[in-house]
């Protein structure tokens, strides 16, 4: 099998290419703790609307401006509806779905999980611009999927 | 009249003229890789109108009326032209291609063609009616526990069996010409087609297990209960194949006919080889990087997918390198000795060589794009926004299927018995240049609505006037005119099917077969024992699968009842 110079030499190049970037995602993942959302905890779907962490949820905070909220993402809203939170917060949401499967998208902001039933999903996020953020489902969840939205006030 | 065919393929200094390469192939072989594309064609028709429809419908410009929802259209747009129109079009272009290289496909292969066949058309017929009729609004990816009419997965379950008829079909041609041929090298073009359908059977399998052994009991409601996670596992890692075996299928028309048409060689036969190998082997955990947002994964376990999906980029970086190197050294043997003249001896007047052209142009987005969102954290940057619908369009919808419609432009009228006339030739080059623009408008309007935040998959994105929202509707209506562009694309390329298939005059179309270079790029004999590359297959497979499926399967995941659509 014959290789020609110059493809070894784009092949190399781009191979390293490759490793550098790989390696950049790897820092950031494993050190800086910019790895995607990945909890990994187990939950009957149909407890989901009765279960303590879930049923009456409301924003708590935990610290000096740190909050937690546990949310239903359900067909075809997010319970327990609209936040307001003070600027510079930052907020821990536990995720869980009583019905299929939905996505968790707060607009301006990376903020973006998948909701699958029978997991819970947990992402955080700091929220340092005041505005109405835009809470969106951003997987297809029936015929009422474009009415699931809420919002986050930031004052 | 003058044939473009033949400006396309002069005889080129050392290139001996294969008659083989203009007697066509046995019309019984013809007549089932026809079949396939008047399927193919359909769909595409069906499927691209519901397209249209969707783009007005996001962008405000109608409303549907109240029997047909945007999400059935959505559905039949997916189902129709991701796999309907990609699977039935590969097979009928595998099939003859690989029945003019080996001489013709066995008895036995043309049963389980038919079969096949059968199988797949009246599994697309059920789909389709269940699906227009309103009681499959899943998708096309169809994630549980949404629940759609159990006859729409029994008829999603009979177009993957057929499929899998095809590949047993295809492996009893291929072998049958080796034990014939014994210490001869199968042709380039057979050893592509055989790599198709060892993909196929790879995807197959994973959806097989999930629609036969797990949805189609649940939904029938012999079962209670379904584990969404292992469906979602089990249908990315057909789903992700599925896209290689678009691509593989696209990429044989790059390297083994493209060379002929512009009066070339192969570059290397053992080089393209490999790229075919790695891309089956490190194909299937490619699925998982639809995954990286999931719960349930933990991040060691992501990274090591997205290494493994970061493996499929390496054969595409040959096939760059190989296809511009040919078109080099083709304009070199035509006396070329500038650095770039070459560039201008390709030629761009013949549809046959624009439309595979334009399709390699936008594998590169393409292929930007998809690093992009594989790559782990930056996926949440654009996982489930236009961006990534913007991606599929440039991806299936341009680098794929233009590579199809420039296959269209010899293998219908080799089928049919007829001739690409000089007109139709220019308005194949139009229809080129309409999908271009089409789709440079409509998935460039789709990439930034989704760096800009919007949802895909949904019928509206006003959420009530919110301000966030305000700065898509401009791209909204971008997409919608960019889709309407690419309709007249579609009605346009259903003329030349047409004229092609049944109108055009009669005469002996060519099926371009490139040749090697040189001896010396030969492959080794090993390459075509394909028993090392499905273990490998297998190896790499279980390194991505067997634990995550483990731990869903053991995770005590109570699993889900149904909600049905709608």
């Amino acid at each position: 099998m014959h290789i020609h110079r110059y493809e070894k030499l784009w092949l190399i190049i781009g191979t390293l290419i490759l490793v550098v970037f790989l390696s950049v995602l790897a820092v950031q993942t494993f050190f800086l703790e910019m790895g995607p959302p990945s909890h990994a905890e187990t939950m009957d779907p149909e407890s989901v609307r009765d279960s303590e962490m879930f049923a009456d949820a409301e924003l708590t905070e935990i610290g000096d401006n740190e909050y937690e909220i546990a949310m239903i993402a359900e067909m075809f809203t997010f319970q327990p509806g609209d936040l307001e939170i003070p600027a510079g917060a930052t907020v821990h949401f536990t995720l869980a779905s009583p019905d299929v499967t939905h996505g968790f998208k707060i607009s301006d902001t990376n903020v973006n999980v998948m909701v699958v039933p029978g997991h819970i999903s947990k992402i955080s996020h700091t929220f340092n611009e005041p505005g109405e953020y835009l809470i969106l489902c951003n997987e297809y969840c029936g015929l009422g999927h474009e009415y699931m939205a809420n919002t986050i006030t930031v004052y | 009249m003058t044939q473009p065919i033949r400006e396309a393929t002069a005889p080129h200094p050392g290139t001996e003229v294969n008659e083989e390469a203009v007697t066509g192939i046995a019309k019984r072989d013809s007549r089932l890789s026809s079949a396939n594309l008047y399927i193919a064609f359909i769909a595409l028709l069906i499927g691209g109108t519901a397209g249209l429809l969707q783009g007005f419908v996001r962008s405000g410009f109608i409303e549907l009326p109240s029997w047909i929802s945007y999400y059935a259209l959505l559905t039949a747009h997916g189902v129709l032209l991701v796999l309907v129109l990609s699977s039935f079009f590969s097979i009928g272009y595998l099939y003859a291609g690989t029945s003019r290289v080996l001489g013709g496909l066995t008895d036995k292969t043309l049963v389980f063609g038919w079969t096949g066949f059968g199988l797949m058309a009246a599994g697309t017929a059920i789909a389709s009616f269940f699906i227009l009729s309103g009681d499959a609004n899943v998708l096309y990816t169809f994630y549980v526990p949404m629940q759609a009419h159990p006859w729409f997965y029994v008829g999603l379950a009979m177009i993957v069996v057929g499929i899998l008829s095809n590949c047993v079909g295809m492996f009893v041609t291929y072998q049958s010409w080796r034990k014939r041929n014994p210490g001869q090298l199968t042709p380039l073009f057979a050893f592509f087609s055989n790599a198709v359908f060892v993909l196929w059977v790879f995807a197959s399998l994973f959806i097989a297990v999930f629609v036969v052994g797990m949805v189609i009991p649940w939904a029938f409601g012999w079962v209670p209960t379904i584990d969404p996670m292992i469906g979602r596992t089990l249908f990315w890692a057909f789903g992700h194949t599925l896209v290689n075996i678009w691509m593989l299928t696209a990429i044989s028309a790059w390297y083994v006919s493209m060379p002929k048409i512009i009066g070339g060689k192969v570059f290397s036969d053992s080089l393209a080889r490999v790229a075919v190998v790695i891309l089956v082997v490190a194909n299937v955990p490619g699925g998982f990087h639809h995954q990286i947002l999931d719960p349930g994964l933990s991040t060691e376990l992501k990274f090591l997918h997205v290494i493994q999906t970061f493996m499929i980029i390496f054969p595409s970086l040959m096939t760059a390198f190989a296809m511009l190197a040919t078109m080099e050294r083709t304009g070199r043997s035509k006396g070329v000795t500038s650095l770039l003249g070459w560039w201008k001896t390709l030629p761009w007047s013949d549809a046959r060589f624009f439309a595979i052209i334009v399709a390699m142009f936008a594998f590169i987005p393409a292929g930007l794009g998809g690093i992009i969102n594989a790559s782990n954290q930056v996926n949440q940057v654009v996982h489930n926004s236009m961006w990534v619908t913007g991606h599929l369009h440039l991806t299936v919808g341009t680098t794929v299927v233009l590579t199809f419609f420039g296959v269209s432009y010899w293998l219908v009228p080799y089928l049919s018995g007829r001739k690409l006339t000089r007109s139709l030739n220019k308005l194949a080059i139009l229809q080129t240049l309409i999908w271009a623009a089409g789709m440079l408008l409509m998935s460039g309007a789709m990439h930034i609505n989704g760096l800009l935040g919007s949802p895909r998959r949904t019928a509206d994105t006003s959420y009530g006037g919110h301000s966030a929202a305000a700065d898509w509707a401009l791209y909204e209506t971008l997409m919608a005119v960019g889709g309407m562009i690419l309709f007249v694309g579609i009605l346009l390329i259903m003329y030349i099917w047409i004229r092609l298939a049944f109108f055009a005059p009669k005469g002996t179309t060519e099926f371009p077969i490139g040749e090697d270079y040189r001896e010396k790029d030969r492959s080794p004999l090993f390459m075509d024992r394909w028993s090392i590359w499905v273990a490998l297959s297998v190896i790499s497979i279980a390194i991505a699968y067997v634990i995550p499926l483990i731990n869903f399967a053991t995770g005590h995941s109570p699993g889900s009842p149904p909600f049905l659509m709608p």
